[in-house]
């Protein structure tokens, strides 16, 4: 067995060379079988010519992280190969395949003293009318985790269908050829057969998941620059918006996204944008305007490398700072931040629910790793939360927009209501909208703003707790599953520690958080940034055990389960 | 429209707000505004039914002057703005109101692709030739030599074409006025608001404080010789080659409005969650 029960193959290539493809179509006969995974995708930034790697972690159980090492590595080629360094670690019980004619067996990959195998994808393709080396290396890998071949046919006539008879004769015949490569081969692992699922499994991104969770909150507008890696919510949400009645503006820059979902949340209908760390630079100015003007929106950050353009098609935890401190003025917001490629959908529904509940703008902390991330998971549970909006409908007398209300949230005149009319404006306003430069309004607007999200009840989706001992570790965002699984390990070898991952990270939660950390005597900090951003940001809000230590590294190479679970059991 | 009927006739005095304009004593945003509300009741629109957007600066204060609902909203978006209000309530008249820094400086880029995207709405600027609110810097359609704190002895810039740069652009309907002129503004801003697309309303309006020399302007203007065109060369040639001072509707194009539809699902939500499923 792998890490943790689960097997792990990693396939690279140059660019185009359809290492993904094969890993996609691996991921989902998987999936078909029962068996839950995890897929993410290592790519430079060329579209051709480049490097490529896909990574597919197998389990009978949930997937939400990358294991230590690789069970199983076939290179189509080798030829970008060693640009991976780090992230594609084999071990001494690891199985390497490679093509002979492949090029040069990156140094990192032959020092691992892993099993090494040839076999001439290549020559083998040429063999077959069509043929491509990718379907080979699908078939070998399917066959060493004990697949049928059946299973693989039907899902290439399933994917293949408009691709016409040929494509799949092609990938059928490379496929059969992969299968009778490795009928002597074994990869010394076995994943046990999986629990019949009750639901069919579900295969999406976690971008897809987001865009899935924010049409469910209710949001029918959507405006957004193309960006990587937050495209596919877009991609996903152009065509599907227009089925539900909804329409989405590809805007000509993110300063007017997020002004274009502002007018349309005016007008009474959710709307929602997405972007990575330098568009969301872009609309931090009016993200100000919607918390003045008390607009209901939601933006969604992919998180990249950063700062400045960074590494765009890598992860990176680093925008923390700017989204929760980043507005000028005393502006409070919603910051709320996923842990899994499944959560992307509660998260984004839920941030609509808060927005629209609030009035307020909600930022979304998603990230590169489970935006891009394929999951093949348990269909995600139905939620409740659907964006219920306070409006103002039968005007009687003169409407105040901002009135003082107990819990802040004053309801809303929609345009098209007669006697609602008010002007929504970012300058500083009276109860009724109108501008003014006066103490009192100014104080009295200012504790509206903040109260509403201070006295709401957010109940326990807050965080994820889970309770095992006087170590708490702390962590956010998409690492919620490695520290899940470090944890885990750390228990098998005799050690405990408890999990607190904030989903919510403004408002700020003071008593919840005093009630989870009580009796915590250490505190391990674990974060995919340089600064450590997310450790200041809880030493500055929460009160923290004397022993507290920070696992921080930037990105791209992602913090492994395995150096947190060594980490805890160094803190013994 | 039906509630026009059942409300009976609206007077100018329905759109008018009780906020006090802060505007300067003689500033032409005074009869902008007077513009606005006359034509208002000229279409019948029930106030609330209207949505004035608008950005920063000196003429971006007029929607709250107006009883309509309105969104004042930062420095240059907006036409932005006002899109999404748009496309997701195709059924509001939408007027967009802006001045040459807001809509021809930082809100440059939106000005091109709002004449591009053609959303049926109106979008005026009132031009005076200078930022009026942050006490007088050039702006881009000022005068190459006039001097400012800013630019001493002048930019030595050329001015902005705005009227060109709509039409290349894509703009529907093309128009310009003279805020002093309010009759005549009107008569035009009824036609913007109209026209089907995006119509653009260039209003020169005096800044009396900053621009004491534009009191002159009454003096220039004059009604354009000839109607509007369809012809984009030939309106290209007018506006290319006129004064500054031709008022009148220049341009008024037949591109069909750009709009999304929206409101009726043609499927429901869990359809979409199959493709999800294996």
């Amino acid at each position: 067995m792998g890490d943790a029960g689960s097997i792990s193959i990693a396939i690279v290539g140059s660019g185009g060379a359809g290492a993904i493809t094969a890993g996609n179509f691996l991921l989902e006969a998987a999936g078909t079988v029962g068996w839950q995974g995890l897929l993410t995708r290592t790519v430079g930034p060329q579209i051709r010519g480049g490097e490529a790697a896909v990574c597919v972690r197998l389990s009978p159980r949930p997937v939400e992280c990358l294991p230590d090492r690789f069970d199983l590595l076939i290179g189509i080629d080798w030829l970008n190969a060693h640009r991976f360094g780090a992230e594609i670690e084999v071990g001494p019980q690891s199985l390497v395949i490679g093509d002979p004619r492949g090029g040069e067996l990156p140094p990192n990959i032959a020092a691992a003293g892993a099993r090494l195998v040839e076999i001439p994808l290549k020559e083998m393709a040429k063999a077959i009318p069509d043929g491509r080396p990718n379907m080979i290396a699908l078939g070998i890998a399917a066959k060493l985790l004990g697949l049928t071949e059946d299973t693989l046919r039907t899902l290439i006539k399933k994917r293949l269908a408009d691709k016409g008879e040929a494509a799949i004769e092609a990938s059928e015949a490379g496929i059969a050829a992969g299968f009778a490569a490795a009928a002597d081969l074994d990869l010394g692992l076995r994943l046990p057969a999986p629990k019949p699922a009750s639901t069919r499994r579900w295969l999406l991104s976690g971008n897809e998941a987001t865009a899935l969770g924010a049409v469910r909150g209710g949001v029918r507008f959507a405006a957004a620059y193309p960006i990587t890696p937050a495209t596919e919510i877009l991609e996903w949400l152009a065509p599907n918006l227009l089925r539900l009645g909804g329409a989405l503006l590809q805007a000509e820059d993110e300063l007017a996204a997020i002004n274009m979902i502002i007018g349309s949340s005016f007008g009474g209908t959710p709307a929602l944008t997405a972007t990575s760390g330098p568009g969301l630079s872009l609309m931090i100015e009016a993200l100000g305007l919607a918390t003045a003007a008390e607009v209901p929106i939601v933006v969604i950050d992919v998180m990249r490398g950063g700062p400045s353009t960074g590494i765009p098609t890598k992860s990176e935890q680093a925008d923390l700072n700017l989204a929760v401190y980043g507005l000028h003025g005393d502006a409070p917001h919603l910051v709320l931040a996923p842990q899994s490629v499944g959560d992307c959908l509660f998260t984004a529904q839920w941030a609509v629910y808060l927005a629209e509940s609030l009035q307020a703008p909600a930022i979304v902390l998603s990230d590169q790793f489970i935006g891009q991330a394929q999951a093949c998971i348990e269909r995600p549970a139905d939620v409740a939360f659907i964006g219920r909006r306070s409006r103002a409908v039968d005007i009687a007398g003169a409407y105040k927009r901002y009135a003082l209300a107990a819990n802040g949230v004053s309801p809303m005149a929609i345009p098209g209501t007669r006697g609602g009319q008010y002007t929504a404006d970012g300058l500083t306003h009276t109860e009724r909208g109108t501008p003014t430069s006066g103490i009192a309004d100014h104080h009295a607007q200012l504790d509206k703003r903040r109260d509403k999200l201070e006295r709401f009840n957010y109940g326990d989706h807050w965080a994820t707790i889970e309770e095992a001992g006087d170590l708490a570790v702390i962590t956010w965002g998409s690492l919620t599953g490695t520290v899940r699984e470090a944890i885990a390990r750390a228990a098998a070898d005799g050690a405990s520690a408890s999990l607190i991952a904030p989903r919510l990270l403004a408002p700020v939660q003071p008593e919840r958080m005093k009630a989870a950390l009580a009796g915590k005597k250490r505190v391990l900090v674990v974060e995919q940034s340089h600064g450590a951003q997310f450790h200041r940001y809880l030493r500055a809000h929460y009160d923290l055990p004397a022993a507290v230590r920070v696992l921080n590294r930037a990105g791209p190479l992602p913090i492994r389960a395995d150096e947190v679970r060594r980490a805890i059991m160094e803190w013994r | 429209m039906s509630t026009v009927e059942s409300r009976g006739a609206f007077k100018q005095a329905d759109y008018k707000s009780d906020v006090k304009p802060i505007w300067c004593p003689g500033c032409g945003d005074y009869h902008v505004l007077m513009s606005f509300t006359r034509a208002f009741a000229e279409l019948g629109l029930p106030p609330e039914e209207v949505v004035v957007v608008s950005g920063i600066g000196c003429s971006s204060r007029i929607p709250a002057y107006t009883n309509c609902y309105g969104f004042h909203g930062v420095h240059g978006r907006s036409l932005a703005l006002a899109s999404g209000l748009k496309v997701a309530r195709p059924d509001l008249t939408v007027v967009v109101a802006s001045g040459d820094g807001d809509g021809y400086s930082i809100g440059g880029n939106h000005f091109l692709h709002a004449s591009r995207r053609n959303l049926d709405m109106t979008y005026v600027v009132m031009d005076n030739h200078i930022y009026g609110m942050t006490k007088g810097q050039p702006s881009p359609t000022t005068e190459p030599e006039f001097d400012t704190a800013l630019s001493p002895g002048g930019t030595g810039l050329r001015p902005f074409h705005p009227l060109v740069i709509a039409l290349a652009s894509g703009a529907n309907f093309i128009a310009r006025c003279f805020s002093g002129a309010p009759n005549e503004t009107t008569a035009i801003l009824v036609e913007a608001i109209r026209h089907p697309g995006f119509s653009f309303v260039e209003i020169l309006s005096p800044c009396v404080t900053f621009r004491p020399d534009e009191k002159e302007w009454k003096n220039l203007v004059h009604p354009a010789p000839v109607a509007a065109t369809s012809d984009p060369a030939k309106a290209a040639r007018r506006i290319m080659t006129d004064d500054g001072f031709n008022i009148g509707i220049l341009y008024r194009g037949d591109r069909k409005p750009y709009q999304p539809a929206v409101g009726t699902p043609s499927v429901e939500l869990a359809e979409l969650e199959k493709d999800f499923e294996l």
